[in-house]
């Protein structure tokens, strides 16, 4: 027993750096955490480290040079932002896209977001030890790399699209390996779910890590799986449909509790439910009488094929004027937003009739959200902040932007 | 000029080699790098697209990739450098020890890419000295892997005095370190 | 559930708070109100705290900056009632070189990190906030980056100097 004359020694905090370059933070940003042995008391973030101001750089771009910097926001599904982008010039200037061009788009958009999952998933996985689920399912990875390099030449920051449409058509080789990705992906998804979902030493570490309430989880502004895994079902595709997503049915996976194992499920279940809006879109565009539209007709906008371009008058100048920004650009503000791979991903655009934008602000969900990581950590021990970092699948380009 | 494991060349007998400590050296250094992936954006993803099974970066010898500078040999540079992470980059180079290499991958850290801006670092090698530069944004695997190859033809060539050479230190003096 | 509008919106607004509303306008289906600084985080605690109008989750906001008018800094903020789908957008401008706003993290965490973005880049201050300070840029640059007076690239470039290239 403690008499009056023991001193007991007051309780000590280590401060650890946990970054800005980890192995585990995928991406830079730093959190300064004061520790109490293993439990984590207090996270301090710091982000910034990847900021390539790209709301400054839009305000000198015309509308297609921006594509490129909207590419490297969530650059693991490039795709998304990239069609995201167009679809709000397509709102400002009030074109109407073709259903086929609508449904090919979210082929392109679906792809692109199982390839953002597969590496939130297996990330988690590497993090808590699990290296060959990673090993495994990056293969699959290459074989959409390939399909997106078939439609557009470029593996990762694809720059897709354009105002108005596709740029190509899918040429029979895509058909080919996406009807080969169909085929086998299903089996080698199945293969790394036997790994990871029932595995006792993944679930010990993952279940009841860093929960999130619902309540929480709104008032922090979360959207997207994070906030799906804590258990409200919002899906800018099923809220706001936009490119036709209304038409096609699938699920909204919810979780319960918010932890890491549940943002693992929501994603897992994601990317199924992805291979079966692909299904449909194919089915889709098989019963459609149009098959060869891949834009709308909109000459001010869209850049005319090359083919047009060195043998016709029309083609030559539309493409001077679009290129040189001659072309009238409607005057107005507008709001579109796109269910990206961490969320709503949202783009505010005004337009002064200029022919580059006014001011352009992106929404970026990672950039929200990761304020409630602090909160999340608070009194856990640092291997579940590690594995809580991966699994909000904070990515640094969105986040600093 | 080869890039496979080279046979060295040497007197050779019955059960023994003679060739200089240089080449031996250089040999053994090269197929045993341990990188240090300074993976900050897109073309971090590409990185890991390397590391893994299809590009697979460990049949060159590199596959214990080491995150604590003090224990690794060449620093993969991938992605934009802002300028607040200059002082960083810069201090992980430092805390390296000597053999060290660099090698700036994708257009972002040869020279600040496509972001012509007030907050990136226009090119690493403002602050550190850098061996080989991968242009692409980001590049294909196949050319990150090249440029790991270029590393290690210079690895296997560089003479054991250089690193304490004049001009090796003169080169490092004027980027301020020491 | 129908009920909830546009117009309803707007009426509710105007019978609240009368002249605080400056304007309304629907662009692009998007109800975009512009509010006095003095009464704008009545209306937005009033959005928010309606059983009708259930405003609860902040969606975005940003700053703006128009040089030529007469209020030339403004704050752009967009709410989002989740079961009734229903979004809209406030504005505010302030005609002082250096605006103050109140800070909007009473009612959201998520305003946090968002108006230390509007300080980091146009230099406003917030009223409130429990920790203003720059959070993308590094500490030490000087000048606020999105007003449209500052340059966007590096002043210390030196391959851009216009005698190397015989100019």
């Amino acid at each position: 027993m403690p008499d009056s004359n023991t001193i007991i020694p007051a309780k000590e905090y280590t401060t650890l750096n946990l970054g800005p370059t980890h192995p585990a933070t995928h991406g830079i940003f730093q959190n300064v955490l004061k520790m109490d042995g293993e439990i984590i008391i207090e996270a301090e973030p710091t982000i910034g480290y990847i900021h390539r101001s790209f709301e400054k750089l839009a305000e000198r771009r015309p509308f297609y040079q921006i594509t490129p910097i909207t590419d490297r926001l969530n650059y693991c599904s490039s795709p998304i932002n990239n069609m995201g982008w167009h679809m709000t010039v397509e709102k400002l200037a009030g074109i109407e896209i073709p259903k086929r061009v609508q449904y090919l788009r979210v082929i392109i958009m679906e792809l692109s977001r199982i390839s953002d999952h597969i590496i939130c998933n297996s990330v988690i996985g590497v993090d808590s030890g699990a290296m060959t689920g990673f090993l495994y399912i990056f293969q699959w990875r290459e074989k959409i790399y390939e399909i997106f390099e078939e439609l557009c030449g470029a593996r990762l920051t694809t720059n897709i699209g354009r105002i108005g449409g596709l740029e190509r058509d899918f040429s029979p080789v895509a058909w080919q390996k996406l009807n080969d990705f169909l085929a086998d992906f299903p089996a080698g998804l199945k293969e790394f779910d036997d790994l990871l979902v029932r595995n006792r030493i993944f679930m010990d570490r993952t279940i009841k890590c860093c929960p999130i309430s619902a309540e929480m989880a709104l008032d922090y502004g979360f959207t997207g799986p994070n906030l799906r895994a804590a258990g409200v079902d919002y899906d800018v595709r099923v809220i706001n449909p936009y490119s036709s997503y209304d038409e096609f049915e699938f699920e909204v996976p919810i979780g319960t509790n918010g932890d890491t194992y549940d943002r693992f499920m929501v994603r897992d279940e994601e990317m199924w439910q992805s291979l079966s809006i692909i299904r449909q879109a194919i089915a889709k565009l098989d019963r459609l009488e149009d098959k060869t539209s891949i834009h709308a007709d909109v000459p001010e906008f869209y850049l005319p094929p090359k083919e047009d371009v060195y043998n016709t008058m029309e083609g030559l100048i539309w493409h001077f004027k679009i290129v040189m920004g001659e072309t009238t650009i409607p005057k107005g503000e507008v709001y579109h937003c796109v269910e990206g791979g961490n969320g709503e991903l949202g783009f505010y655009l005004v337009s002064d009739g200029g022919r580059t934008p006014y001011r352009l602000h992106f929404r970026r969900p990672c950039f929200i959200y990761y304020q409630a990581y602090q909160e999340m950590v608070k009194g856990s021990m640092l291997s579940d902040a590690i594995l809580t970092m991966s699994s909000m699948n904070v990515i640094a380009g969105e986040l600093d932007a | 000029m080869s890039t496979e494991v080279t046979k060295l060349e040497g007197y050779e007998g019955p059960g023994f080699m003679a060739t200089s400590l240089d080449k031996a050296i250089g040999l053994a250094r090269k197929n045993s790098l341990w990188p240090l992936p300074f993976a900050t954006s897109c073309c971090g993803i590409e990185f890991m697209a390397t590391m893994a099974s299809t590009y697979d970066l460990g049949r060159f010898g590199s596959e214990r990739l080491s995150f604590s500078p003090r224990q690794a040999d060449l620093l993969m540079v991938m992605g934009t450098i802002a300028k607040k992470m200059g002082p960083v980059l810069r201090q992980v180079y430092e805390q390296m020890a000597e053999p060290k290499w660099v090698i700036a991958v994708g257009a972002c850290a040869s020279t600040g890419g496509i972001f012509d801006t007030y907050s990136v670092l226009q090119g690493i090698d403002r602050i550190i000295p850098v061996d080989v530069y991968v242009p692409g944004c980001p590049p294909r695997p196949e050319q990150i892997l090249d440029g790991v190859l270029k590393i290690q033809e210079l690895v296997q060539n560089e003479s054991l005095r250089r690193r304490n050479s004049p001009e090796y230190l003169e080169m490092l003096a004027s980027y301020g370190i020491e | 559930m129908s009920e909830l509008n546009n117009e309803f919106v707007i009426e509710h607004l105007k019978v609240k708070f009368g002249d605080a509303i400056l304007s309304a306008e629907v662009l692009y289906d998007f109800l975009t109100v512009t509010v006095t600084n003095k009464e704008i985080f009545n209306v937005i605690q009033f959005l928010k705290s309606d059983e009708t109008i259930n405003c609860h989750f902040l969606t975005t906001m940003c700053g703006l900056h128009y040089p030529d008018a007469k209020e030339s800094f403004g704050m752009m903020y967009q709410l989002h009632n989740m079961p009734d789908n229903y979004r809209i957008r406030l504005k505010v401008f302030s005609s002082d070189a250096d605006p103050i706003f109140k800070s909007l993290t009473v009612l959201w965490p998520s305003a946090n990190w968002m108006e230390r973005e509007a300080y980091d880049f146009f230099g406003f201050k917030f009223e409130g906030h429990p920790n203003l300070r720059r959070i993308l840029n590094m500490d030490s640059l000087e000048g606020w980056p999105m007003r449209k007076e500052f340059p966007l690239e590096d002043p210390f470039r030196m391959d851009k100097d216009d005698k190397m290239f015989g100019r």
